[in-house]
């Protein structure tokens, strides 16, 4: 008859004020970099923020964000632990530091079951870091969290953009608000990729530098918020509630 | 205490069912729990009986648990998931999240973790019965 955990979704998350997907057509675009760093800004910026890692099968926002040895506690459903002012969620808390070979049936359905079992309580803004591409993770999210809105990433590579337009084609195709998209790993100056994105009728919300300063600073919070990379995003955000 | 979000998604999803279809009291629902998940029944029908509402006061709750079939989709060899046969830690880790079963459980005849649930996984509504 039928799955009685998608009924309970909305109800999990209804003291979200704001719920912000980071996605990317493309992999190895910064996401996980991008959705850490701010989820980290506006909690320091005094937002309630909650940090939720999608990426099942490559989970990475607990290695920058030097996340070890946490569990969530059990209270009717899991209370996501504090996390450097964030509530943080990840499959990690499960898989550990194995591989979790998942095909998209599998995704999806323990993409519903966290969604039904956590417990966020009252949040300004929920970072929902998500995996590549436009398959299960995606379409899940836009069908199961209403409130849904992106924010996009892409790289100044044509590479890249090929994949993310089509995501942008496919949210905006979809009524699905996109809140703004960032360019990362900019290296020289060019509008190829503003004038694509304006183009388009949607908000370019400025680039992010490429920092090779950054790969130093993963795993330690007060390190990754000082390098150039953080100090740009958190210039370009625009997510004043 | 991961059996109470669960039994307020069965009461959450009842309650709509009950609210589309128009009906004013719900008689039974049936429910089937897959043993993958582990999920402890004492206390799924307690947070069930605490969680009614009003619509549910003469509500009878069949539970009946599933056996977990487990299929490899690579030498197609079919098994039944025993909580037995894992440490107390991965089950728990299944309990919370059934598909952490890929990461621990491998196909006992060919180390295979692509592996297919066709049964048993967690909680599913069968059916709903009650007065218009």
């Amino acid at each position: 008859m039928g799955d009685p955990r998608i009924g309970i979704i909305e109800e999990r998350l209804k003291g979200v004020n704001r719920i912000v997907a980071v996605s990317s057509g493309k992999g190895g675009v910064g996401k996980s970099l991008i959705a850490s760093t701010l989820a980290l800004t506006l909690a320091r910026r005094g937002y309630k923020v909650g940090l939720f890692d999608l990426d099942f099968t490559s989970p990475s926002t607990h290695v920058i964000l030097g996340v070890e040895g946490l569990q969530p506690r059990e209270e009717k459903g899991i209370i996501p632990p504090q996390v450097y002012g964030l509530k943080y969620m990840s499959i990690v808390y499960y898989s550990g530091e194995y591989a979790s070979p998942l095909r998209g049936v599998d995704v999806s359905n323990a993409l519903i079951e966290l969604l039904a079992i956590t417990r966020w309580n009252n949040l300004d803004f929920l970072i929902v870091d998500m995996p590549p591409g436009i398959s299960d993770a995606t379409l899940d999210v836009i069908r199961l969290v209403k409130r849904i809105e992106f924010v996009v990433i892409t790289t100044p590579s044509r590479l890249a953009f090929e994949t993310v337009r089509k995501l942008i084609d496919l949210l905006s195709e979809l009524g699905i608000p996109i809140m703004g998209v960032v360019e990362n790993m900019k290296m020289k100056e060019s509008r190829f990729i503003q004038q694509q994105i304006e183009g388009r009728g949607i908000k370019f919300w400025g680039d992010t530098p490429f920092d090779a300063e950054l790969e130093e600073a993963i795993g330690d919070v007060n390190k990754l918020l000082a390098t150039q990379f953080s100090k740009k995003l958190g210039e370009i955000e625009k997510l004043k509630a | 205490m991961h059996e109470w979000a669960l039994a307020e998604a069965v009461i959450s999803t009842v309650s709509q069912i009950a609210e589309k279809e128009g009906l004013k009291e719900i008689a039974e629902v049936e429910i089937k729990v897959g043993e993958l998940q582990q999920i402890e029944l004492d206390i799924l029908e307690f947070a069930l009986s605490q969680l009614k509402t009003l619509k549910f006061k003469n509500v009878k709750f069949r539970i009946k648990t599933v056996k977990a079939e487990l299929k490899c989709r690579v030498c197609t060899h079919e098994w039944i998931f025993r909580k037995e046969k894992i440490n107390e830690e991965v089950a728990e880790a299944i309990h919370f999240v059934p598909e952490i079963a890929h990461t621990y459980i491998k196909c006992p005849k060919c180390g295979s973790p692509d592996f297919e649930i066709l049964k048993g996984r967690g909680i599913w509504l069968e059916s709903v019965r009650g007065l218009k």
